[in-house]
């Protein structure tokens, strides 16, 4: 299980996260929602190492990882599929899978062609440069590329932005593909409606804090959320 | 293409272009294509390990002259036979440290190497933290700092101050320079296949999604930095070698690094092979081929106009300029010569882009 605690961070001054403590489950799908700049980012980019809290506690397991560097973090298995896909670009599929791996000592191989059975696609794009796949492509390419430092969560940040409505459906498919394979997800989405429809648990986050949680059912159905999240009025 | 025939294919390119190697040390010392090849191979070493870090990982430096500066230095002052320091000194005096010192050829070439990379790490750690332009200026300093403190007179009895050093012994054989150069650039070319490669691309693609993959950043930066300023100060000692005598200014901004970036450049960005055709090409036609623009040339009595002294390098300009031009991302862009890659330009014309593709499973 992760466990955040009371988690403060700051960019040059600017509080960016008050006191959010998560709690994360092992092999459930937990969503973080809320709108642009509510921290939701920084919160995951603090998990991942890339950022440095100014307090608080982030633990894996009884394990505390604040104030260890990504690396350390991704050997304890933790992965982060950044905003925005971050594929690299001028780099062939095969070798962006590969980097995903580069922590590991042990063969890549197996877990290569298990990447190609999850995503078909890609096993055709193999020798392509990953700039030229389209966005959901890099979408499953930079899914693909956490997935092999087998990690024990995955970390997805917007993985449905700026994609078309069918390929969102097909990306919250594998989402829920890999958690059945048991892999725990922690995902911050602006699409509420279809992230809390498979989250186990959600966490609503507003100007730097949790301001409401429960199951994804339960948010679902709450009038304030729907008001201010799902784009629907009350009646 | 299958294994076995790629596997003839390179053997056949070996066979053939060492014939040439062969061809062209049998011709006579005065003989315009034996000196421009081996200026062309000391060229394309330099230009590859420049490539390694501004191409593959990315960081644009400009101090590639420092590092060149260091190296022949080195090379020089431990290769200098010691019975002709009291000449080459004949000024200033030689310092005790280095009086009786003398060390052959290949360990002298590796030492060069061994202080261009130390000093390539002690100016990494801070400023490789620098971003592009930057760190292309931090370098670009570092460059000119070694450039002044060779020439300055506090290091009169080690670097000969502004009268330089010659005398600088070379190998015996012509061969040699190629096997070194040829031994140099295929680690660069293992290096850059490897794990730490694929790191180095992806740091020049993406740096915080390189970090979020856990790629030490700076550690990697630097590995960079120092593998690719050692092949520097190797390739500087070479070209000590080459030239017999160098002082501070042979390595200056405008001679050093601008003239390898440009061979970097039009040969391509983060393709190794892009850097050796351009490296020949650039000193070819700068050193050889555009040499009779230089002297009046007649025709039936009638003086052809323009064609005088310095005259080749206004042509050579308008050539790049040309090259630029219709290569945006240059000869290569970021392939390398590979017999896949020679057999997807065949196939591009007749059956397109998936021809291409094809070729490359």
């Amino acid at each position: 299980m992760l466990k955040i605690n009371d988690l403060h961070v700051s960019y040059g001054g600017i509080r960016a996260i008050r006191g959010v403590s998560l709690e994360i489950p092992d092999k459930k799908i937990v969503t973080l929602i809320g709108a642009n700049g509510a921290g939701k980012s920084t919160t995951l980019r603090t998990v991942a190492g890339l950022v440095k809290p100014d307090s608080g506690s982030i633990e894996l397991d009884g394990e505390e990882l604040t104030g260890k560097s990504p690396n350390e973090i991704i050997e304890r298995g933790i992965a982060l599929v950044p905003e925005g896909r971050r594929v690299f670009s001028n780099l062939t599929v095969l070798e962006n899978i590969k980097i995903g791996g580069y922590l590991r000592k042990d063969s890549l191989d197996s877990d290569i062609k298990k990447m190609y059975d999850l995503f078909p696609i890609l096993k055709e794009r193999n020798w392509q440069q990953a700039g030229t796949l389209s966005g959901g492509e890099q979408q499953m390419l930079a899914v693909a590329r956490a997935l092999m430092s087998k990690p024990k969560i995955i970390m997805m940040d917007e993985p449905s932005l700026g994609l078309a409505p069918l390929i969102v459906r097909d990306i919250f498919d594998i989402i829920k593909e890999i958690n059945n394979q048991g892999v725990t997800v922690l995902l911050i989405e602006q699409n509420a409606n279809m992230a809390l429809k498979i989250a186990d648990k959600a966490y609503v986050m507003e100007t730097g804090k949790i301001t409401m949680t429960g199951t994804g059912a339960e948010l679902l159905a709450d009038e304030d959320i729907r008001k201010a999240y799902l784009g629907k009025s009350a009646k | 293409m299958k294994k076995q025939t790629k596997f003839i294919a390179t053997i056949l390119a070996v066979i053939i272009i060492a014939g040439f190697v062969f061809f062209a040390g049998n011709l006579p010392t005065t003989s315009m294509l034996r000196t421009s090849l081996q200026m062309g191979v000391i060229y394309a070493l330099l230009a590859v390990s420049m490539n390694m870090l501004n191409g593959v990982t990315g960081q644009f430096s400009l101090g590639l002259a420092g590092f060149m500066t260091l190296g022949a230095y080195t090379y020089a002052v431990l290769t200098i036979p010691v019975e002709v320091r009291d000449n080459v000194y004949y000024l200033y005096g030689v310092a005790d440290c280095i009086k009786n010192l003398e060390l052959p050829i290949i360990p002298a070439l590796i030492v060069a190497g061994l202080v261009a990379a130390f000093f390539a790490f002690l100016i990494g750690l801070p400023v490789l933290r620098l971003k592009s332009d930057y760190f292309a200026i931090a370098t670009l300093g570092f460059a000119e700092v070694v450039r002044i403190v060779t020439a300055s007179s506090w290091l009169n009895k080690v670097t000969n101050g502004s009268l330089g050093l010659n005398s600088i012994p070379k190998f015996n054989s012509y061969y040699a320079i190629f096997i070194v150069a040829a031994i140099c650039i295929a680690i660069m070319f293992l290096i850059k296949n490897s794990t730490y490669g694929r790191a180095f691309k992806a740091i020049r693609d993406d740096e915080i999604a390189a970090e979020a993959m856990g790629i030490n950043l700076q550690k990697h930066k630097i590995l960079s930095f120092v593998i690719s300023s050692f092949f520097a100060g190797v390739g500087g000692a070479l070209l000590a070698m080459y030239l017999k005598a160098i002082s501070a200014t042979t390595f200056t901004l405008a001679t050093a690094t601008y003239y390898i970036l440009l061979m970097v450049v039009i040969g391509g960005m983060g393709s190794y092979s892009g850097s050796i055709i351009a490296a020949f090409l650039v000193i070819f036609s700068k050193e050889w081929w555009l040499r009779g623009l230089d002297k009046p040339q007649f025709i039936g009595g009638f003086q052809i106009p323009l064609l005088r002294s310095g005259f080749r390098m206004v042509i050579f300009s308008v050539i790049l300029m040309i090259v630029v031009l219709f290569f945006r991302k240059g000869i290569m862009g970021d392939n390398e010569l590979t017999w896949d890659y020679i057999a997807s330009i065949f196939k591009r014309g007749k059956k397109g882009k998936k021809a291409v593709e094809e070729v490359q499973k």
